[in-house]
């Protein structure tokens, strides 16, 4: 597998949700009378004029829809965001636009409208087949109306995925095994399988340390980890990164683009962007409130409040970060021209002897690429290698 | 002009941490009239910060007082304020050397303390004069007939006409004035004797330099006297000198019976010699006074900067606090695992305890300090004695003929319900009981214990052992052949030189097994399994497994934020800065500290 380009990437963040999921801690928030789209819509719109004013002439390989829950998105906010996209880059001809949505029964009814409007790859968030663990996970949807989303969305779009959450309170390994082949057994050619986390300042960290919500150790949680990558690896959907399965070419693309380290423009509130111009690599994220955000693109035609030009040294973390990720690894060679550091061999060579990490040659390119072993400690393997 | 022999008095004041010597000192000083009171400052003579909350003094000082007593007289009256603390002892010998007589104060409720005990003996020896003082009188808890009772069987001195006071309402404060004029001796010596005088301390002051406190026995110390210091054999020319009332006045002359400081164009305090004699370049007296004895570290650790980065600025600090405590040595040490630092020498446990507090807090530094060790001595084989500072210099066990170590006397005093568990850890220190007795409810334990022992957790042990009742007390008696061994602890199978220690072979195995079991929880598990093991030579005497890492790796990146994931790399990265790389383990600072802390 030789790495292509990376691509060039616009992610469109949609604030909003109808309920605030208590593992949660992305950048949504809960309005309870109706959010003006259409302004929204003009705000994004400024931003990616913004954005092409900064990075123009590149050639947009992948659009993504993520919040929040952008299923909330009228479908003619959509559509504008996606007119405004093509009236300042050159669209590739074989694009790829994903849109996240719940399997709600209300979203649904957009499905059509999506796809008239340029969606062609959905993104589900079913997160478990059962009700008893869809309830303790606080989603607002039964398994039910999940199935009946999904069957719906397997006839709309070209592409779908959904998104399971493993680790759960109670889970055993058996009972996950089953859940998976029968989560196989819906999907398409795509499944992303994220282990449950506590994340600080959510209703899950308040539970979990006052011993209320019981979580897997780490043995279990490497033990489910282990037994997703058996199954899937069994159905043909083997991972391609950590907590992400396709069959091979039904990789998400847009999600390359961050993993590969490419460029992406990041609109909507709390968006996190990589834009090469002027003096190198920024870094750049938005207001994350999205009325605060609202009126400072209205008032400056963007929303930023970071615009960072990223150090060497950061760019070198930040690909290994990412990069290794990924079941295809790092170019070695393309990280030392980023990073202008080489990394340590005596580090790599005990990281390898320990089953973690491996060195290929492919296409007369040095790659490290994690092992399973690897997956399961990356965040101290790429600790290991970025001191 | 000089003052009168007769119209000196010179004193120290004797109490345990907490009694209040410093309270009563400030009522003294504003009694008569050395400040004003609103230049009055809480305790007045406790200069550092650590002083001051630790209830200690480090260095010792004096103010003169000028004391109007009933009979109509004018006198001055010396008050030395006393090292507190046992490690200090030779400075506490010296400082009670320049007086004539102790003020012994006694909370009225508490009772003797054994470091009062050990300070008390020695103004005795010093042939001082001594006058109880009961302090708190005015508490509910006071008993002060019981702890009369108890000066007079635990002393075996006269309490009968203690003075009853409560230094911080100012009760009886005029009847302590009149005590120290009436009771106490004046100073002897000949004003046309070649001069005679004690280095009684010296310190560095960032305005005068060095100063140095002097006791004038014989003859008189003027302005511009060429002065010689017989051991040290440096001669100086007094610059400037005269007392502190607290506040500094300067003075043309000093004669005998006086005490005040001089400045003398001295370099560093470590050209002073506490206890040494100074006399006119010129015309000098016959002999030297007797006692002096040069100081000598007797606990060593090594003092590593945790960031390696930050070695030139530890090495700036401890130049810097040793001008002002010449007791403290130092050199440069290097570790495999802890890199470039300094091997420390110490007066005891509780001056290294200071020094890294110092460091710590007055030059901003993060350390490392490895495990206390004693001064051992070892007869080799070809007949030389070796001094060992630090367990990483033992010789081939082969080449050992035998390993003698320091042994100390302990006095503790302990309320006696908890007489069996200090008794029991004394024996579990390898002790050796010198007496046993009582004073009404507390009993006063006398032992003969190892220092090696006593440096590793004893007054942790003691003050959890009796809930914080016990007092303890030690000073060193002699060195005695001893069953030691070395013991390394080897993890990931490479011996960590740092964590190394000599202990008695009896001791090794439990201790052994205590800190491999530390270790197991102090080091983080790493991306492979990682051994902890304890060795005596080459022999394996414990062993545990850190088990490798199961599941460390973020599950979800949010829509391209590596941001987030930068700065949590960042923060690891920092967090490695604070491990020491051993071989290919990691191990926090906190491994060495606990490892002291390790029971067994």
């Amino acid at each position: 597998m030789t790495a292509p380009e990376p691509g060039f990437g616009i992610y469109v963040h949609w604030p909003f949700c109808a309920a605030k999921c208590p593992y949660c801690d992305f950048n949504s928030h809960v309005r309870h009378t109706p959010v003006d789209q259409a302004r929204f819509a003009r705000g994004l719109a400024a931003e990616l004029a913004h954005a092409a004013r900064l990075a123009p002439g590149r050639t947009v390989s992948s659009i993504f829809f993520g919040g929040g829950t952008p299923s909330l998105m009228e479908v003619a906010t959509v559509g504008a965001v996606l007119d405004a996209v093509a009236r300042h880059w050159t669209v590739a001809r074989d694009v790829e636009v994903t849109l996240e949505a719940n399997p709600g029964s209300a979203e649904a009814e957009r499905f059509a409208g999506y796809r008239a409007a340029g969606v062609n790859r959905l993104s589900l968030g079913v997160q478990a087949l059962n009700d008893r663990d869809l309830n303790r996970l606080g989603r607002i949807h039964d398994v039910a109306e999940a199935r009946a989303a999904i069957e719906l969305a397997r006839a709309t779009f070209d592409r779908l995925s959904f998104d399971l959450i493993y680790a759960r309170p109670d889970q055993t390994v058996a009972e996950w095994e089953a859940e998976l082949r029968a989560a196989v057994a819906l999907a398409a050619d795509h499944l992303s399988v994220y282990q449950l986390t506590i994340e600080e300042e959510t209703r899950f960290a308040d539970l979990h340390r006052v011993g209320k919500l019981v979580v897997p150790d780490a043995d279990l949680g490497a033990e489910l980890y282990e037994a997703t990558h058996r199954v899937l690896d069994a159905a043909g959907l083997p991972a391609y990164e950590i907590s992400n399965h396709a069959a091979p070419g039904a990789e998400c693309r847009h999600n390359l683009v961050y993993w590969r380290y490419g460029e992406y423009v990041g609109v909507g509130a709390g968006a996190h962007g990589r834009l090469v111009h002027g003096e190198g690599r920024h870094a750049t994220a938005t207001e994350k409130n999205p009325e605060k955000w609202l009126r400072l693109v209205e008032a400056h035609g963007h929303g930023l409040i970071t615009d960072d030009v990223l150090t060497l040294e950061e760019q070198g973390d930040e690909y290994l970060l990412m990069g290794l990720r990924l079941k295809e690894g790092i170019d070695l060679d393309r990280w030392e021209e980023i990073s202008g550091r080489t990394l340590d061999p005596a580090r790599l060579a005990d990281l390898e002897a320990n089953g973690l990490v491996e060195q290929v040659r492919e296409a007369g390119r040095r790659r490290v690429r994690a092992t399973l072993s690897g997956f399961e400690v990356l965040d101290a393997v790429v600790a290991d290698l970025a001191a | 002009m000089t003052t009168p022999l007769d119209h000196i008095r010179n004193f120290s004041i004797i109490a345990h941490i907490d009694h209040g010597k410093s309270t009563l000192a400030d009522r003294l000083i504003q009694t008569t009239g050395g400040l004003e009171s609103r230049e009055m400052v809480e305790q007045v003579l406790d200069n550092m910060d650590i002083e001051r909350e630790r209830g200690i003094t480090i260095k010792a000082q004096t103010v003169r007082l000028d004391y109007v007593a009933k009979n109509g007289e004018s006198y001055v009256l010396n008050l030395m304020d006393t090292p507190g603390h046992v490690d200090f002892a030779y400075e506490v010998s010296r400082s009670l050397a320049a007086c004539e007589g102790s003020l012994l104060v006694v909370d009225a409720s508490q009772g003797v303390e054994a470091q009062t005990l050990a300070n008390v003996y020695q103004a005795i020896d010093n042939h001082h004069e001594i006058v109880p003082i009961l302090n708190k009188v005015d508490l509910p808890a006071a008993d002060t007939d019981r702890v009369k009772e108890q000066i007079e069987e635990v002393i075996g001195i006269d309490a009968s006409d203690a003075v009853p006071i409560s230094a911080k309402t100012g009760l009886g404060i005029a009847d302590v004035l009149e005590a120290i004029v009436n009771r106490l001796p004046p100073p002897k010596g000949d004003a046309n004797a070649p001069l005679k005088a004690m280095l009684v301390d010296s310190w560095y002051d960032t305005y005068l330099g060095v100063v140095v406190l002097v006791r004038i026995v014989d003859g008189v110390m003027r302005k511009g006297q060429k002065i010689r210091m017989m051991e040290a054999g440096a001669t100086y020319e007094v610059e400037r000198m005269g007392v502190f009332t607290p506040k500094m006045v300067e003075l043309k002359e000093l004669g005998p019976g006086e005490i005040g400081f001089i400045n003398a164009s001295i370099k560093e305090v470590a050209d002073t010699r506490v206890g040494d004699t100074i006399t006119d370049e010129r015309k000098p007296c016959a002999e030297k006074l007797p006692g002096f004895r040069p100081t000598q570290p007797v606990v060593f650790c090594g003092l590593f900067p945790v960031d390696a980065a930050d070695f030139e600025d530890l090495r700036t600090a401890v130049g810097k606090l040793r001008l002002n405590d010449a007791s403290f040595t130092y050199e440069m040490e290097t570790s495999a695992a802890l890199g470039f630092g300094f091997r420390c020498g110490f007066l005891g446990l509780l001056h290294l305890e200071i020094i890294q507090e110092r460091l710590e807090r007055e030059f901003n530094l993060d350390l490392i300090a490895t495990a206390p060790s004693v001064v051992y001595k070892i007869l080799v084989r070809d007949g030389t004695v070796l001094e060992m500072h630090n367990p990483i210099d033992m010789p081939e066990v082969t080449r050992i003929e035998e390993i003698e170590e320091p042994w100390i006397r302990a006095t503790i005093m302990t309320p006696d319900e908890y007489l069996g568990s200090v008794l029991k850890l004394c024996q579990d220190k390898r002790g050796i009981q010198a007496d046993l007795s009582y004073a009404g409810s507390r009993a006063l334990v006398v032992y003969d214990l190892p220092l090696n022992e006593v440096v590793f957790d004893f007054y942790d042990r003691l003050k959890s052992v009796s809930k914080g009742y016990a007092s303890f007390d030690y000073h060193l008696t002699d060195y005695r052949p001893s069953d030691l061994v070395r013991l390394q602890i080897l993890v990931n199978g490479e011996a960590v030189d740092a964590l190394s220690m000599l202990v008695h072979r009896t001791r090794a195995e439990s201790r052994g097994r205590a800190i491999c079991e530390k270790l197991k929880d102090v080091i983080p598990p790493h991306m492979f399994q990682i051994p902890v093991q304890a060795a005596i030579g080459g022999k394996i005497i414990a062993r545990e497994t850190i088990r490798a890492l199961r599941k460390d790796v973020t599950a979800k990146c949010y829509g391209g934020d590596a941001t987030r994931k930068r700065k949590l790399l960042d923060k690891q990265k920092e967090g490695k800065k604070r491990m020491r790389q051993f071989g290919k383990v990691e191990i926090p600072q906190e491994a060495f500290i606990q490892v002291l802390k390790v029971e067994g």
